[in-house]
């Protein structure tokens, strides 16, 4: 696969993917990855917000033919969790057996290694979600 | 205003075409389609492709399939919207008719996608999804369709059965196509048995990778009486609409509505003054099973939740009241991503004249429909008969 200057491009979201950033307008609605335009009303009046990283599992899958770069992993659990400030995010579950996965079991995030790359030696870092550690 | 028909077809069989290139695949449709409508030049070429620059490093489609198909120093870009691109294209292509611009213009959508490895393909395809927030994660195009399969199954209460009726039948139509990639028909617990890609979607809840071309001539009705194609061969371009949704999954107000589909449908019905039930057949784009359960609730075909009902009850077959995928649709025909919104269309014109090889009897009305990303970028088109 091609390698493009990786370094620059992931950084810059370095905040959403350590520590869930995401933006709520004016008018309280919040969303995930942070927009310049709150995508229920239109407002641009947008101000940051660290979510809590709580959430339940909306649906899941698991990984078995991932795309290049991630056949390391296979199979991975993949989820779509709804956070508890309300917006959905994608992500891989951690420290889970596929098998106890169900709709609506509790997560939380926790920061992961998410991918490596061969020849540039780039370690990439990101949320993933667990059940909760008690 | 102009009125746009198509008078001419043409397409390559779809496979795993490892003596063909890209160029040698859309070189044929074009001169299939240039030859059926019985002409030798074009004023413009609009080429539906997907990702031909990573699958083969090759961008600049429009110079590239224009200078080998010996067309001129015409006017010719390539057009994207992932997997919707085909459909993208022909829509352009009549614009640029209906605008009085151009007056006759070759679309053609094609695709190579075999000459990668297997997980670069995954990785290729998934360049459609949002980048940082799916791609990044690990996230496939199947990954991502089996979250909405997973989703859809848990809210409605339908089986992996169930969803496994579309694929059933369109290895049913398919297997009398013969441009189609998997020319044979398969029982249900075929793919049941098939081995899980992404749980709970199953091998054959899935389109393949494969290479293909297809392509069509438009141009106004007074212009195809003056180039002397006969009236048997036209097929109107009645209406189309094209929407897009968030980009993202996560990002969607409702993650079983394709409200893209739903927004261009409207448009496109309401452009052809006809509604769900004036349609006699319709391609839409099962590139996964779950899909083409959403496509039949968002087109107005089916209620919300019950798309999956039509394939239980046994309504999308030829011979009943919906017929989806006459020709084997992206499952069985095969699903050159690029190309496969004009497969589609190319289809829907061999219907309307009555020359398919699965004809649905008196077919005067027929429906496109061409999704690319998970339902982020989406196409009906509605053709009629003249
Ligand atoms: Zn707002």
């Amino acid at each position: 696969m091609s390698r493009p200057m990786q370094v620059s491009r992931y950084w810059r979201h370095f905040r959403e993917k350590y520590r869930l950033i995401g933006g709520k307008c004016e008018n309280g609605h919040v969303h995930f990855p942070k927009r310049p335009i709150c995508p229920v009303c239109g407002s641009r009046e947008i101000e940051e917000v660290e979510l809590s990283g709580k959430g339940k599992v909306l649906s899941w899958t698991l990984v078995r033919n991932p795309p290049s770069g991630f056949e390391y992993y296979k199979p991975y659990p993949l989820a779509l969790i709804e956070l508890e400030e309300g917006p959905i995010v994608l992500a891989q579950l951690t420290d889970v057996d596929p098998e106890e996965i169900d709709f609506g079991m509790e997560v939380e995030v926790v920061t992961k290694k998410i991918r490596e790359f061969e020849e540039d030696g780039i370690i990439l870092y990101g949320y993933k979600f667990r059940p909760p550690v008690k | 205003m102009r009125k746009a028909v198509i008078i001419g077809a043409g397409m390559t069989p779809v496979g795993e075409h490892w003596k063909l290139a890209l160029r040698d695949l859309a070189v044929e449709a074009v001169l299939n389609a240039m030859d059926d409508a019985g002409i030798d030049k074009v004023d413009s070429l609009y080429v539906g492709n997907m990702i031909s620059g990573p699958f083969v490093e090759q961008e600049n489609l429009g110079s590239l399939i224009a200078d080998w198909a010996g067309l001129g120093n015409i006017p010719a870009v390539k057009i994207e919207a992932a997997c919707a691109s085909g459909g993208a294209a022909v829509q352009e292509g009549v614009k640029a008719v209906l605008s009085g611009l151009e007056d006759v213009v070759a679309v053609v959508g094609v695709e190579k996608m075999t000459d990668a490895w297997p997980n670069d393909a995954t990785r290729y395809l998934a360049y459609a999804a949002d980048a940082e927030w799916e791609l990044f994660h690990g996230a496939s195009f199947v990954a991502l369709n089996a979250l909405v399969m997973r989703y859809y199954m848990k809210t409605y209460g339908y089986t992996e059965e169930d969803l496994a009726l579309f694929a059933v039948n369109a290895h049913t139509n398919g297997a009398k196509n013969p441009y189609a990639m998997f020319k044979r028909p398969i029982k249900l617990e075929t793919v049941l048995k098939s081995p899980y890609i992404a749980d709970p979607l199953k091998l054959f809840d899935a389109s393949p990778v494969c290479d293909g071309a297809a392509a069509v001539i438009i141009t106004t009705p007074e212009k195809a009486k003056e180039l002397g194609v006969p009236k048997e061969k036209w097929v109107e371009v009645a209406g189309m609409g094209r929407a897009i949704d968030t980009i993202n999954l996560a990002n969607r107000e409702d993650l079983l509505t394709l409200k893209a589909a739903k927004v261009a449908a409207e448009r496109a019905y309401k452009m052809a003054g006809v509604e769900p039930k004036d349609i006699d057949f319709f391609e839409i784009h099962d590139a996964f099973t779950i899909m083409a359960a959403l496509s039949l609730e968002a087109l107005g075909v089916a209620k919300k939740g019950e798309g999956a009902k039509l394939a239980r009850e046994g309504q999308i077959a030829i011979d009943a009241d919906y017929p989806i995928q006459t020709m084997g649709g992206l499952k069985a025909r095969g699903h050159p991503v690029g190309a496969t919104g004009v497969y589609q269309t190319v289809e829907a014109v061999l219907q309307l004249r009555g020359e398919a090889p699965n004809q649905v009897p008196d077919a005067e009305v027929g429906l496109t429909q061409n999704i690319g990303g998970t339902g982020s970028n989406i196409t009906v088109t509605v053709l009629r008969r003249v």
